[in-house]
């Protein structure tokens, strides 16, 4: 996983560079925490151009940082999703509460 | 050999969530003979996915145990079994809900048979409280079985 901070826009945006099932979830689930709770974002962006796969796991995982970035006063998108996985996200209606946000491949340098 | 199936295969693995992405590549790569689409595979490796992680997290909870993963051809159809002998369910209807989850401190959405039951044809679950549970899935390969008569109607043509 990457991430970058955009002081400017208090806006944290997460590169997954994994399938997401329940295995990495619990091991993503701490490093994402982590950075959420250092900065304190606005806005969160998870980029899933790097994401081929993913099931109902990472559906509690992205609801569970939406809860905490929420009590933290700020919103969460995602980005650059695959038709599976959209599936998945459509169906669990994440959607309504992550709007998909539009961001090119190349927009973004990660550290 | 059961004659019944045109190819069958069988796996055991154990109950450690390392094992989740081996089940799905196992069962995708076995159904590759069948032609699918690449999102035929991406559902079948999402509901085997779900099938194998209830398994390991809810069936054997924090103890180690073996899932047995079944994955049988006929024709167009495969057919799918993923059996664990962990702790089962004492009412299969009320575990299938949309968002019912005796897990939301592990974060899990309660998703599991809802996406079992939307990406393959027809779900059925066995369980027995003490025994174990078992999850039979199938699902038609359409791709294949529409070049297939595709083929076949070219064929008559000629």
């Amino acid at each position: 996983m990457e991430s970058i901070y955009k002081k400017e826009d208090k806006l944290l945006i997460f590169k997954i560079n994994e399938d997401i099932d329940e295995c990495c979830a619990q091991k993503i689930r701490r490093k994402l925490d982590n950075e959420i709770e250092k900065y304190m974002p606005k806005e969160i962006i998870f980029d899933f151009s790097k994401v081929s796969f993913m099931d109902s796991a990472g559906i509690g995982l992205l609801i569970g940082r939406y809860k905490l970035a929420n009590m933290l006063g700020g919103n969460v998108k995602v980005s650059n999703i695959n038709t599976s996985i959209r599936k998945i996200f459509e169906m669990s209606g994440i959607l309504k509460i992550m709007p998909e946000a539009k961001m090119e491949k190349k927009e973004v340098q990660y550290e | 050999m059961n004659k019944a199936y045109d190819n069958e295969m069988k796996i055991e693995f154990l109950s450690k969530s390392n094992n989740e992405a081996f089940a799905r590549i196992a069962v995708a790569s076995f159904i590759a003979q069948l032609d699918p689409t690449l999102e035929e595979i991406a559902d079948i490796k999402t509901a085997v996915s779900e099938a194998v992680t209830n398994s390991i997290i809810h069936g054997y909870e924090e103890k180690l145990g073996i899932v047995k993963l079944t994955c049988k051809i006929k024709d167009n159809e495969i057919f799918i079994e993923i059996i664990d002998e962990g702790k089962g369910m004492e009412n299969v209807e009320i575990a299938k809900q949309p968002l019912f989850t005796t897990k939301s401190n592990l974060e899990r959405a309660g998703m599991g048979f809802t996406i079992m039951e939307s990406f393959m044809d027809d779900v059925d679950v066995e369980s027995s409280l003490g025994i174990g549970t078992k999850v039979s899935m199938k699902k038609k390969i359409k791709s294949n079985c529409e070049d297939k008569e595709l083929a076949v109607a070219i064929r008559r043509e000629e």
